[in-house]
């Protein structure tokens, strides 16, 4: 069974189809791209599977739960809860807070100390708090962050924001990873790393990981399989191999970026 | 640490203390008893606004209605003897039951008024809670069971220093340990982004009414200690310029700042009392200083973060550099 | 007097006391449509108009319709000083800050006007600007002069709103910024001038409201803004903020209400029903009647 499945997923704004009749699966461990021009309705796809916008029509399916059909659709934090984390392609961390800060918050699902306790700081509190604060420098450590804990998360460089925000969203403890165009405006060789970072908590955190992004040597370079989506529909669906060949990608894309 | 926050809590305890002494002893006197009292009083009413305005980012503007809640409710209690509570609890156990009973009626209210707005993003708790405190205001005026316009006279004077004190500091208390906690930090979260904390599994609405709720419960406390202190209450007595006046304390002290609000707090308290033959001149002063806070320094006069050891150490060092170096580079504040 | 009459009746006082909330709620609407701000001191701007006509009619015994004028240019030019002055420098700081900033200009109005001498806090009788005669529409159902007034003032100066929002080049740019500052900006339209035309032609309409509501109630006094303007505001939200056609539906929505409660014996709830209707739509049609579904851009 797939961890993730959505069909005939459709949303409209106004008189605009954003996304028409999206079917798309991913198998646990799975590492997918889903690439297509600007505006083609990639982000409103996330926007969707993390219940930020209520579809128009069609399910999600979610490890054989249905986060959202015609009846119903759940909030986001229970989306979350239930495990679905996602990154932002602008950057949303809390930019006032500390770094550390920022990775704490994500661990709130899973604090067990009651709010009464918080009142009174009574009981588990201590010791919890300090679980949550070994666990959040532990994240942050991977992500080679831990020396910039204090920093306000603003002030950090770029590369380190986009690489705080998949912390954050790791501390949510997921099974299925969002990224959206996690390597937008990174050098090659930080391009690079993350390539072999997204590997790296993959297998670490036992994820399956659906990416949005433009850079076509990172999508290439670690996705098994990719959707391509144009004007809200999916034109093409296959392996790296297969999609770089396929004349419907070419066409999408022509006069746009290069491929491979 | 702990021994750190042991020492805090003994040098607070030490100045109630001296001050209950001192007012003992008769070297404060009974006015200045009075304002000692109002202090610790407005320091609830700021420190809970500051839960929902600076912590959690939302924008009310009816505390004083829900201290108004507090107020009534609580003297009905102590001035009913038969109410619910066994008559032969009496005096101070029972001037605390009834400001519990009043708080937590307020909370309640704050659940009511907070449900159906703070689900919704953008301003609509500013303006329900502007009109939460009117009707407040024109229900208890209509109410004569609790002397309508002309009042509700012969509240007994429970309110004393050292009681008001010692709610005050649970109450700072209580809410820091609060904000310190997870669950502070989903308020905090809800505050800076609220789509972000959402996606981070905060149910944002939850989280915003807990504080709400919260808010509600104290200012219901501050009030009934106001009727317990004043011994007379009134509608106009909550009108919303005290809103403003709260208001006012929470950003001078810095949207978010305990600390800051309990010094606002304490300087505004002053300075209302010591202007208090100036009625609108006041409020004109009052409601200027607030537009140019929000204009020049919307991070407060004070800065945004909290009062500690470290902090003031800092200050003290960027003071001297800039005294030495000419050009005064702020590094810890100045937030816009 | 049948059933039928007195309905009918209620429902002219009703729409009177309506499209003064109307002309208030308009004002609040468009603000918040441009710059999505809901200005608490709107209804300062409705309370000063009602005096700068009080003013105009005892101390230079000008007529109505001249006081009505003057006081509309003087609160359009007070719409633009505010904006320009309070409003405009926290276009781009947090909301709360400039929502603050609107809460201290409301209270900074209100006691400006108790603390000047010739003002206080006492109420001022509005004077008699037009004879009170009264017309039998049909049987037993009234309709006075100063309805006719109220009703047919603002009727003019909505269908003049209209011509300006939807013929005129300004109101194109004000509908273009509503839309999208950044791209008005880029298209060249001066988005400040727009912005403080939006006050001025909001803060005017709010002044007519001043004048026609002190001509209803025969007396002003420093804080007759502040239910009127809760009241306009629960008329625009219950419109749909943000639209234009919204806050005229929902201010004659909301008089029909009122008076229809008070009519049922229970005037001292009045207050409170603007109220619990504002707790109920936000609860069942947030985006209020003729309000469209905006969502966030994530």
């Amino acid at each position: 069974m797939p961890v993730l499945e959505t069909t005939d997923l459709t949303i409209r704004f106004g008189g605009l189809t954003a996304v028409l009749d999206l079917n798309i699966y991913l198998e646990a461990g799975e590492l997918v791209g889903l690439i297509g021009p600007n505006g083609a309705g990639k982000t409103t796809v996330f926007n969707m599977l993390t219940g930020v916008y209520k579809p128009s029509a069609g399910t999600i399916n979610f490890c054989g739960e249905t986060l959202c059909s015609a009846q119903h659709a759940m909030l986001p934090s229970l989306i979350s809860m239930k495990g679905i984390a996602r990154t932002f392609q602008n950057i949303r961390l809390f930019k006032e807070l500390s770094v550390l800060d920022n990775v704490k918050i994500a661990f709130h699902q899973h604090v067990k100390y009651s709010l009464a306790t918080s009142f009174f700081h009574t009981g588990r509190y201590a010791a919890e708090e300090k679980e949550i604060e070994k666990k959040a420098i532990e994240l942050l450590q991977l992500f080679d962050l831990d020396n910039k804990q204090n920093e306000q998360a603003k002030n950090l460089p770029y590369g380190e924001q986009r690489r705080l925000e998949i912390a954050r969203a790791l501390a949510t403890n997921p099974k299925l990873l969002l990224l959206d165009e996690p390597a937008a405006s990174m050098n090659p060789q930080e391009t690079q790393n993350l390539m072999e970072l997204i590997r790296f908590i993959r297998e670490k955190f036992d994820l399956t990981i659906l990416l949005i992004e433009h850079d076509m040597s990172l999508v290439m370079g670690v996705c098994e399989r990719i959707y391509v989506l144009d004007y809200g529909k999916v034109i093409a669906q296959g392996t790296p191999a297969e999609i770089r060949a396929n004349p419907k990608v070419i066409e999408a894309y022509l006069g746009g970026e290069n491929i491979a | 640490m702990k021994f750190r926050s042991l020492i805090k809590m003994g040098v607070v305890f030490a100045v109630g203390f001296v001050l209950h002494l001192l007012i003992k002893v008769g070297f404060i006197n009974g006015y200045y008893d009075h304002i000692l009292t109002k202090i610790c009083m407005f320091i609830i009413a700021a420190v809970s606004l500051n839960l929902i305005n600076g912590i959690c980012g939302q924008f009310s503007i009816g505390h004083a209605g829900f201290m108004a809640v507090g107020a009534y409710t609580a003297a009905i209690f102590t001035k009913n003897p038969d109410l619910f509570i066994p008559a032969a609890i009496a005096g101070m156990p029972r001037f605390f039951i009834a400001l519990a009973i009043g708080g937590s009626v307020a909370a309640f209210v704050g659940f009511l008024v907070g449900l159906p707005t703070l689900r919704l993003r953008g301003d609509y708790l500013a303006i329900t809670t502007l009109g939460f405190g009117e009707i407040i205001r024109v229900l208890l005026l209509n109410w004569k069971f609790v002397g309508g316009a002309s009042g509700y006279f012969g509240i007994k004077p429970y309110a004393n220093f050292l009681s008001v004190y010692i709610l005050a500091v649970i109450t700072v208390v209580v809410l820091s340990n609060f904000i310190a906690s997870s669950y502070g930090r989903a308020c905090i979260a809800i505050r800076e982004d609220e789509v972000a904390a959402e996606t981070m599994g905060i149910n944002t609405t939850k989280y915003k009414i807990i504080a709400f709720v919260l808010a509600a419960f104290f200012a219901g406390i501050a009030g009934g200690i106001y009727a317990h202190l004043m011994q007379a209450i009134m509608p106009r007595d909550f009108s919303f310029l005290v809103s403003i006046d709260i208001l006012l304390m929470v950003v001078l002290g810095g949207l978010g700042s305990t600390s800051g609000s309990i010094v606002a707090a304490i300087f505004l308290t002053i300075v209302t009392e010591s202007l208090r033959r100036f009625q609108s001149l006041r409020v004109i002063i009052y409601s200027l200083v607030l537009i140019f806070i929000m204009i020049f320094r919307p991070q407060g006069l004070l800065g945004n973060q909290e009062f500690s050891t470290p902090m003031l150490k800092e200050k003290i060092r960027l003071l001297f550099n800039r005294t030495k170096s000419g050009k005064g580079h702020t590094s810890t504040e100045g937030t816009e | 007097m049948t059933l039928g009459q007195q309905i009918l009746q209620q429902l002219i006082n009703g729409i009177s006391l309506g499209s003064v909330y109307a002309l208030i709620a308009l004002g609040y609407t468009m603000v918040y449509g441009i710059i999505r701000l809901i200005n608490f001191a709107h209804g300062e701007v409705f309370m000063i108009g009602a005096f700068v006509g009080y003013f105009i009619i005892t101390l230079f015994k000008l007529p109505f319709i001249l006081a009505l004028i003057f006081a509309m240019i003087f609160c359009a030019l007070l719409g633009i000083f505010m904006e320009r002055l309070a409003y405009k420098p926290l276009r781009d700081a947090p909301r709360i800050a400039a929502l603050m900033t609107a809460v201290g200009l409301s209270i900074f109005f209100q006691n400006l006007m108790v603390y000047l001498k010739w003002i206080g806090a006492s109420p001022k009788a509005f004077p008699r600007v037009i004879e009170i005669t009264r017309f039998e529409v049909i049987e037993n159902v009234y309709l006075t002069s100063d309805k006719i007034l109220t009703l047919g003032v603002a009727l003019v100066l909505m269908l003049a709103l209209q011509y300006v929002v939807h013929k005129t080049k300004m109101g194109k740019a004000m509908r273009a910024v509503s839309q999208d500052k950044d791209a008005a900006q880029l298209m060249g339209i001066n988005v400040d001038s727009t912005i403080s035309f939006t006050f001025a032609l909001g803060s005017a309409l709010a002044a007519a409201g001043g004048i026609l509501y002190a001509v209803s109630y025969g007396k002003i006094i420093y804080n007759m803004g502040t239910m009127p303007g809760l009241k306009a505001f629960v008329s625009a939200v219950l419109g749909g903020i943000g639209s234009i056609p919204g806050a005229v539906a929902g201010g004659m929505l909301l008089g029909i209400t009122e008076n229809a409660v008070s009519a049922a014996g229970m005037s001292m709830l009045r207050d409170a029903v603007a109220f619990a209707i504002l707790i109920l739509i936000l609860l069942i049609k947030p985006t209020g009647i003729f309000g469209k579904n905006t969502r966030e851009k994530v």
